[in-house]
């Protein structure tokens, strides 16, 4: 059951992508990458990822639709007809994907329990979750707790995003009071 | 369902490698900058899809503590993967804040207007320079 739900999500997946390539309205693109994103979520819930499926549905299908959205109404473009011509991209993507390949080859079968990623320290997380923080949730322990310097790193980079952001449109609003 | 089976444990790393390919094509061969950063995002939950499908057990549950079940899925993955979603909408965020610049400074968000504009650059430069 649960690889028949996976597999028909993939394949919407990929379905969805071949439709964002071929949309030449920004708008359009964007909504459809919208529905990818919460199609992505449903996945992440069939692959046991459920803190994963909530964030990507708030954050890749809320936010970062809103984000595009309110870039579109400031920008107000339409997509043009590319002038250019589609074989050189077509190559590279074609050598890559032929890499990419060639490193799936050595990657273990899908769902398998006795994979190294689930040997090295995940025992030690899924046991003492519980008897040193009393947490049932591991992904909150493990986010919180054992790697909580991970989160650190993530913060500081969110922050430095935002800085950023704050930067390049405060600058863009002094110079149109200047013009005006 | 014997066929189903060894189509199925390799499926995910197909589509993963479709989604990433379908990503860098974005990014290479439009022209658009907001076209591009939907490129650029589909790359990221592609890598997404490769760290959570490696965690996946089949038959395991999600990795909440309980007595009713004894096989979890790996939480490892999970963590990193958030931390990368969030981190990827900072720089959704802030690609879109240059795009924004860039419209300003040049009218356009077409690459090839773009690069057409820097060509005549001397004029442009000194363009900007005189605003500040």
């Amino acid at each position: 059951m649960e690889l028949y739900l996976n597999a028909a999500l993939l394949t919407l997946l990929s379905l969805v992508t071949i439709a964002i390539i071929r949309e030449r309205n920004l708008f359009g693109s964007i909504i459809l990458f919208s529905v990818y994103s919460f199609i992505m979520a449903s996945l992440m819930i069939v692959l046991d990822a459920v803190d994963v499926a909530l964030t990507e549905a708030a954050v890749g299908s809320g936010i970062s639709t809103v984000v595009l959205l309110g870039t579109l109404h400031l920008i107000k473009a339409k997509e043009e007809l590319p002038t250019k011509s589609t074989v050189l991209p077509l190559t590279v993507v074609a050598v890559t994907g032929l890499l990419l390949v060639w490193g799936t080859c050595d990657l273990p079968v899908f769902g398998v329990s006795d994979a190294p990623i689930h040997k090295h320290v995940t025992p030690y997380y899924l046991e003492q979750s519980i008897p040193l923080m009393g947490i049932p949730n591991v992904v909150t322990t493990v986010l919180g707790n054992f790697r909580s310097f991970d989160t650190l790193g993530e913060t500081t980079v969110v922050l430095t995003a935002g800085v950023g952001i704050m930067l390049l449109l405060r600058s863009r609003n002094t110079k149109g009071g200047d013009q005006i | 369902m014997q066929v189903f089976e060894i189509v199925a444990s390799y499926y995910n790393y197909a589509i993963t490698i479709f989604l990433m390919l379908s990503g860098l094509y974005i990014v290479i061969a439009h022209g658009n900058l907001v076209k591009k950063l939907i490129g650029l995002a589909l790359f990221q939950t592609a890598v997404y899809l490769l760290y959570i499908s490696s965690a996946k057990i089949i038959g395991g549950s999600a990795p909440i503590i309980d007595e009713r079940f004894a096989v979890y899925s790996n939480p490892l993955p999970h963590v990193l993967i958030l931390t990368a979603i969030v981190v990827g909408v900072g720089t959704l965020a802030l690609g879109l804040a240059l795009v924004i610049r860039i419209h300003e400074a040049y009218g356009t968000i077409e690459e090839d207007e773009i690069l057409k504009d820097m060509d005549k650059s001397e004029y442009c430069g000194r363009k900007v320079e005189g605003h500040q």
